[in-house]
């Protein structure tokens, strides 16, 4: 309670606290959000998962900024909106079905891409559709014609009569330009996409899913795959402090007992910590890292596990060594081996207690180090192949270019996330430091 | 994380009991070669770990017997007396190539043996051939490769670490006389942001200074095609190395400097420097002979672990600013399993690591008159 309360002395240490606390929230609701297995499903995003997202869309809340007006995702589907489909019966063998699809086109950019999920039933005979396009000021554009075998997909920027009928021009901008303008710009109004369907069987039928991709997708954006970033975004937290608070308390924990142990005993027991401590320390550890990644396993428990056995033998056994030093000394240890405790009993009652305080600063500001190591071993291309992190959101835009290409979204997204995270821990860290070491602690 | 804090505490002096006998001269000599034999010991550990790691314990040979295996049946078949014998003589011809073959590269021993002479040839700088790397003017020797690779890694980390460590020193000498005034309190309330690495900011650098402004590079280290000028090439490189360096900086400067002021903070409480200011000396002159001298050693130990921590984090950095230094090269070694390369990097890294222990320990006895030199390897 009272070093609760000389924290709060320090406003850094609040700071640190709210975001430690938001982030423990924010790990808390990932799972309740989103199940886990349901989660890597979505990041490992198979056949269709992500069919109706755009590719390396920016959030959603980009068209709240003044003078920006980016196209959002358009979607009309058949199956849900019967409105859309219209079944004549022509002949004993011949339906037409004819599909309407108005796009209500309000945007000042052109949408990344159009297309046409068809789902077909019939027998022998393949359905035959024929595509048109009319736009706002009246004019009419002939699309390809397809004949659709079971489920197909219809990408307007691969038609080849668009292509043949305006070389050279993006697709995009011939269906929603202003023939007008001088610059590309998309023209406002109601677009209509006719979809002419010929079935040749009386039980065949046709639905159709139009896609008009905008360049705007939920709360995140999506990236090149196009899935939605928040999934990542959201399960980073739990993971990032699952790995944290393990390796950090695991190898300071151990740290402790080691460097207890080498003290009480002495002799070779010490000497024998103290030289693998140096050869830990002249052994380079990210490349060891790197080498594990490389060759043997990119599996997160793998690397952390590496990692935690690696801080073990860091730099903290020797400054708790120096302090075990000094407790060694103490008379309270003299009087506990007078009365006849034992080894086990004085390190585990006696040495380690009392430097346990010391520990906690250190605990606390190793957690940011913990969670950087995974976004620098993601950015490196050893990140863990299946869970969505940070680091890896990270490493995708950076090996695709997102500095390059100028989707800035998508690599200050998870740097924020990661900083706060390492500002709050840290934050807190140089606050208990304070509390905890009353040499600093008028400084 | 590349951090040049100086340790509050310095360690090794409390277990060092002065020798009783023998002079200074003879106790340095003493102290030095048990320090170069413990170093060379660990030198040698630490290698061997790596090779056994690099190696995958073993498993690399095995890939390397089927390069062999397929090279020598390929290159026999292009043989015309080997394409007229007959199946078993083609066979038993081709098995006495491979095992020559195998046998020149050592392949015909066992691991164990073998990773011996690894250790032998890896401690002598006798680094070898490459499997499948090259260095720019086209020679497959490790050696050569690494020659090629150091000088952008020590020019990069050198001017990092000059730059972080002065300012560090000189800003937190003023902020201790100064302690409380806005400077140190922006600097306080700034330090936590050296939680995250130097490719952290490095990434923020690019998005802005390359992509947005587009005013310098977004990596390399001269401008392609290179300027074939002298100076203008050196320009190239001035301009290729502010963001790396920047980069690091950013990520350490605060908590270095937080540190340092905090570490001259406590020294200038200790007794003799109170008696310098009840004196009415110069305040220059107490920061130069009573809180600069006697802290020097451990100024020296920041020093030196500050660079040894910004080697170890060059991988990472260099490969964002595609870099061609050393932890570039290790890190393309390794996606590519290139273990002679792996295996050289890191000697060359364990050495540099221990020569600059075995400095900072001679510095430290050398600088520090209450280390009474003697007890070596007690560090």
């Amino acid at each position: 309670m009272q070093t609760l309360r000389l924290l709060l002395r320090y406003p850094s240490a609040a700071f640190g606290m709210v975001i430690i606390a938001m982030l423990v929230a924010l790990a808390i609701y990932a799972p309740i959000a989103l199940p886990y297995s349901e989660a890597i499903r979505l990041w490992r995003g198979g056949e269709g998962v992500w069919q109706e997202s755009p590719k390396n869309a920016r959030p959603s809340w980009y068209n709240y900024f003044p003078g920006v007006n980016l196209p959002e995702t358009i979607i009309l589907n058949s199956q849900t909106d019967p409105a859309l489909k219209q079944r004549t019966q022509l002949s004993d063998a011949l339906t037409d079905v004819l599909f309407t699809f108005n796009i209500d086109y309000t945007y000042d950019g052109f949408p990344q891409e159009v297309a046409i999920f068809f789902t077909s039933v019939y027998k022998e005979k393949r359905p035959h559709v024929t595509l048109t396009w009319h736009t706002p000021d009246g004019r009419k554009i002939q699309l390809d014609d397809l004949t659709v075998q079971g489920s197909e997909t219809y990408y307007v920027a691969q038609d080849t009569r668009l292509a043949r009928s305006f070389p050279g021009q993006p697709a995009m901008e011939v269906l929603f330009g202003d023939p007008s303008a001088t610059k590309p710009t998309p023209l406002h109004g109601t677009y209509t996409l006719e979809a002419a369907g010929l079935v040749f069987e009386d039980d065949a039928d046709i639905d159709a899913k139009v896609v008009s991709y905008g360049q705007l997708y939920g709360l995140a954006g999506t990236d090149h795959k196009r899935r939605d970033l928040t999934v990542a975004l959201l399960w980073g937290a739990p993971i990032a402090l699952a790995l944290g608070l393990i390796v950090s308390i695991v190898s300071s924990a151990s740290t402790l007992i080691i460097a207890a142990v080498g003290v009480w005993y002495g002799g070779w027991v010490d000497a024998l910590i103290q030289r693998i401590t140096e050869v830990n320390m002249i052994l380079p550890g990210l490349s060891i890292l790197i080498m594990i990644g490389a060759l043997y396993s990119k599996s997160i428990w793998v690397m952390f596990g590496t990692l935690t056995l690696l801080g073990i033998f860091g730099a903290g056994i020797k400054s708790s060594r120096a302090l075990f030093l000094q407790v060694k000394e103490s008379p309270y240890i003299e009087a506990a081996q007078t009365y006849g405790a034992g080894s086990f009993r004085i390190i585990t009652r006696y040495m380690i207690p009392r430097i346990i305080p010391t520990l906690v600063p250190g605990l606390v500001g190793a957690i940011p180090g913990v969670v950087f190591t995974e976004a620098t071993l993601s950015i490196l291309g050893l990140g863990d192949p299946i869970l969505p992190t940070w680091g890896k959101i990270l490493s995708d835009a950076r090996f695709n270019g997102a500095l390059f290409q100028g989707h800035y979204y998508w690599v200050l997204e998870p740097s924020v996330l990661l900083i706060l995270t390492g500002l709050g821990f840290a934050m807190f860290g140089f606050a208990l430091d304070r509390v905890f070491n009353p040499r600093l602690r008028d400084v | 994380m590349a951090e040049a804090t100086f340790p509050l505490a310095p360690d090794g002096v409390s277990d060092r009991v002065p020798s009783k006998s023998s002079s200074a001269l003879v106790r340095m000599a003493r102290f030095t070669l048990v320090r170069i034999g413990t170093q060379a010991v660990t030198v040698a550990i630490a290698v061997y770990l790596s090779i056994l790691l690099a190696n995958m314990g073993g498993q690399v040979d095995e890939i390397r017997r089927g390069v062999i295996q397929e090279q020598t049946a390929i290159f026999a078949g292009l043989n015309p007396e080997v394409q007229q014998m007959t199946p078993e003589q083609k066979k038993e011809h081709i098995d006495k190539l491979v095992a020559l073959a195998e046998k020149k590269a050592g392949l015909d021993q066992p691991f164990i043996v073998r990773s011996f002479i690894y250790l032998k040839d890896g401690l002598t700088l006798n680094l070898g051939r490459s499997d499948n790397m090259h260095s720019d003017s086209g020679s497959s020797l490790v050696r050569l490769i690494i020659l090629e690779r150091l000088p952008p890694t020590l020019l990069l980390f050198t001017t990092a670490q000059m730059l972080l460590f002065f300012t560090s020193l000189f800003m937190g000498l003023y902020l201790s006389r100064n302690y409380g005034n806005w400077i140190d309190k922006v600097n306080l309330a700034l330090a936590p942001t050296s939680a995250a690495p130097s490719w952290f900011y490095a990434l923020f650098l690019i998005l802005f200074f390359a992509g947005v402004l587009g005013v310098l590079p977004f990596g390399g280290m001269v401008g392609a095609p290179p300027p074939s000028t002298t100076v203008g090439y050196a320009l190239s490189v001035l301009k290729h190395l502010i963001l790396p360096v920047s980069a690091v900086a950013i990520s350490a400067i605060f908590a270095a400097i937080y540190g340092s002021r905090t570490f001259f903070l406590i020294y200038s409480k200790e007794d003799y420097v109170e008696m310098a200011q009840a004196k009415g000396l110069h305040p220059r002159t107490i920061e130069r002979r009573y809180i600069l001298r006697p802290t020097l050693p451990i100024i020296v130990t920041g020093f030196a672990l500050g660079i040894i921590s910004l080697w170890t984090g060059s991988v990472t950095l260099e490969t964002i600013f595609n870099w061609p230094g050393l932890g570039r090269l290790l890190f393309q070694a390794a996606t590519i399993v290139d273990t002679p390369v792996i295996i050289g990097v890191t000697v060359i890294y364990a050495y540099l690591l221990a020569i600059t222990v075995f400095i900072l320990d001679i510095a430290y006895a050398l600088l520090d008159p209450r280390v009474k030199v003697g007890m070596g390897g007690s560090r």
